[in-house]
């Protein structure tokens, strides 16, 4: 059984569909990312999850219980937004012992004065007291407990924040982009210390990012959406190596992976410019497809070496790589090839040079976007069209 | 010679070095004056102002206070603290003193809840919103002397429909702004009605500036009812509001004028007597200037005394 199932969850706002029915399965302590550009549904999504929004149909399951038709306090979950949301009223001690406020005290035993009075609530604040304590020492925040949020950095406050949503064990953990208002450098330390965090409690988490990069260094699997579907849910690897559509590896990966659009001839032979993939199987005569390879399996020769000729135009130096734009000769396309800075030398703007692509790395994608098996049977790498 | 050029070398040295360090000294004097004279420019047209119209009119309303000044005569002459001595044995200011006491212990509570309640429920109204906000803010900005005209028809004893409205169900009705018992009641009412549009709209602004992640992070932290949400959110998110609504509120009614003068003028015997109106009939009536400016200068104390005790017991503890 599956600790989370969502089964073809549909919304539309007015005549926008914004989510055209997404199934998805987490298995229990497993981190999902939900990624994709902006406006694609991905917090539409976890709001639904989370019962903040209402879904036009389809179920949501999780550890066993069906929440479809369960308010938001009653699902047992927990969230991270982007924003953080923390009141800004209380000090981060109060905002943390809010879920546990709200659930362990009557509304009779918040009450201000009066609520201090009524017996029994003593041990349950004492307890309170005693797991935000807990909590905010877990996460190097306990300094931190008498200030308000206006007085916190956005570190700290998205640690605040984080404390809040992990005090009472929740049965399943979301976060809407709670990294995305840091600045680049915590960014990066704080996915760790999020990775790190799930591994201690796992929680079955949906992580919500429009980063890429993030989304494949901290998840298990990366779920890619797009425009309100689910294109491909996969392991990082797989994501990236192996995508099923041509807007997931678009948008995975950094630089974007090259793209030649081109069609299937009539003997089934795929031809670039002047030049002709032969694939074992053949592909319908006459379809549209996209070749698509990523900038690491180019790499870059002398002029008059078997490959696509080209010239380059400018060089980008990163340190542990060096980014060469180039542009093909016959078809005018651009080719980004990604080099060692050894391979590099000696390579200047302007250069005439030939592409050679590893022939086992090409992908081939349909008129409809969605992967084409034929490319993993390219046998000879290229040969030269006569003429 | 060579003591007169060992001499010369050091008297040489300062002369030279010297006007190095004075010649920017006078610029930053010069720009630094001229930015002080442009700075004292700009503050100018409203430090003018504001002594114009009110410091100026402060001072001049207490230093009449301590005078006998009457309008009409063209002498007067300092009594010191005797119109003081004279306003806390004056039965009428302190039937007005009580009579304000009472309108503001009734008003004011009354129009802010009531404000912030329907603005509560116009916020959480989809259809008719604007609708809702139009008819409760038209009081506000009708002209009150107009519609005093209109309460007074309501309320009237005979012809009015609020008492034929009582009268369809049995129920005997009183003489709202004609007898004692009722009249000072009935302008609260009335001074409800003027002020709750006015604290909505207000409140309305507040309730739109709460970000809505709040009430989403309080329904996962199982803040499940409306209720639990309002208190964990909606009521400290509004604390300022609160504040200047209360603030705005309370000067309101302390300053009410308008519907006892057209209405009842401090009728009937005196049940209606507020402070302004009291002034008013010192100072316009029986043109007893120095009299009514030693009320003035209480009524402002009054003022003056309740908004720093709110600022210091309330404002400290909403603002974060
Ligand atoms: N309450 C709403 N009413 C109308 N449209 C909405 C609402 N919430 C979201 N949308 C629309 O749904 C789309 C997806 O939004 P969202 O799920 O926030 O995207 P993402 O989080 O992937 O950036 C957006 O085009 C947005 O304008
Ligand atoms: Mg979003």
């Amino acid at each position: 059984m599956s600790a989370l199932s969502i089964t073809n969850v549909t919304k539309s706002f007015g005549d926008n569909h914004i989510l055209k029915g997404i199934s998805l399965e987490a298995e229990a302590g497993e981190f999902i990312a939900l990624v994709g550009p902006s406006g694609c549904g991905k917090s539409t999504l976890l709001r639904i999850v989370a019962g903040l929004e209402g879904a036009d149909s389809g179920e949501i399951v999780a550890g066993g219980r069906d929440l479809t038709r369960l308010v938001a306090a009653e699902r047992n979950v927990a969230m991270v937004f982007q924003s953080y949301a923390l009141y800004p009223h209380l000090t981060a001690g109060q905002n943390i012992a809010v879920p546990l406020a709200m659930r362990n005290l009557t509304s009779l035993q918040r009450l201000p004065m009066i609520g201090s009075m009524l017996p029994g609530q003593k041990a349950i604040r004492k307890d309170i007291l005693r797991q935000v304590t807990d909590m905010a020492r877990s996460l190097k925040i306990d300094h931190l407990l008498d200030r308000k949020p206006g007085q916190m950095s956005g570190g700290q406050r998205q640690r605040v924040a984080l404390a809040r949503a992990m005090v009472r064990q929740p049965g399943l953990f979301l976060m809407d982009e709670p990294l995305s208002n840091l600045d680049a450098n915590l960014r990066v330390h704080a996915r760790g210390e999020i990775v790190d965090l799930h591994r201690r409690a796992g929680v079955p988490t949906l992580y919500v990012t429009h980063d890429q990069a993030e989304a494949l260094s901290m998840a298990d699997r990366v779920a890619v959406m797009m425009s309100g579907s689910l294109l491909q849910l996969a392991a990082p690897e797989v994501i990236y190596d192996d995508p099923a559509h041509i807007e997931v590896a678009k948008f995975v990966g950094q630089p974007r992976i090259n793209t030649i659009a081109s069609r299937v001839d009539a003997d089934g032979a795929v031809t670039l410019g002047t030049w002709r993939l032969q694939p074992h199987e053949r592909l319908v005569p006459g379809t549209d497809i996209t070749v698509a390879i990523r900038s690491e399996f180019l790499s870059i020769a002398d002029m008059g070496t078997p490959g696509l000729p080209a010239h380059i135009e400018r060089l980008e130096f990163l340190g542990s790589e060096v980014i060469v734009y180039t542009k093909l000769d016959a078809i005018g396309e651009s080719m980004v090839v990604k080099l060692a800075p050894s391979d590099a030398r000696g390579l200047v703007a302007g250069k005439p040079v030939t592409i050679v692509p590893q022939g086992e790395r090409l992908m081939v994608f349909g008129a409809d976007g969605a992967r084409l098996r034929a490319d993993l049977t390219f046998t000879t790498l290229l040969e030269r069209a006569h003429g | 010679m060579a003591d007169m050029t060992a001499i010369s070398i050091p008297a040489e040295v300062p002369r030279q070095k010297a006007p190095k360090p004075i010649v920017p000294r006078p610029i930053v004097n010069v720009s630094e004056r001229h930015e002080a004279r442009v700075a004292w420019m700009l503050a100018a047209p409203a430090m003018i102002l504001i002594v114009l119209f009110i410091v100026a009119p402060v001072i001049a309303v207490i230093t009449l206070g301590f005078t006998d000044f009457e309008l009409g005569y063209s002498t007067f002459k300092f009594v010191g603290f005797e119109n003081y001595a004279e306003l806390f044995g004056d039965r009428t200011f302190r039937q007005s003193l009580w009579n304000t006491a009472i309108y503001t212990a009734i008003v004011a509570p009354a129009s802010i809840l009531l404000g912030l309640g329907v603005a509560l429920l116009i916020e959480s109204e989809t259809v008719g919103r604007s609708f809702f906000r139009t008819a409760y803010f038209l009081p506000v900005a009708s002209l009150l002397v107009a519609m005093a005209t209109v309460w007074q028809y309501l309320l009237h004893p005979t012809i009015g429909p609020v008492n034929s409205m009582l009268a369809m169900v049995g129920l005997p009705g009183p003489n709202w702004l004609g007898s004692a018992g009722t009249v000072l009641y009935s302008l609260s009412m009335i001074g409800v009605w003027q002020t709750v549009g006015f604290n909505m709209i207000l409140f309305l602004a507040g309730l739109t500036a709460i970000p809505r992640d709040l009430y989403s992070a309080a329904e996962i932290d199982g803040a499940k009812s409306p209720i639990d949400r309002f208190f964990l959110v909606t009521l400290p998110m509004l604390g300022p509001t609160t504040v200047f609504v209360t603030t705005i509120s309370i000067i309101n009614a302390v300053k009410v004028f308008e519907t006892v003068k057209t209405l009842t003028e401090g009728g009937p015997n005196k049940a209606s007597e507020v402070l302004l109106f009291t002034i008013y009939q010192e100072g316009f009536v029986y043109l007893r200037v120095g009299y009514a400016s030693a009320m003035t200068v209480v009524f402002l104390a009054v003022l003056v005394v309740m908004m720093f005790a709110q600022y210091r017991l309330v404002d400290r503890k909403v603002h974060y």
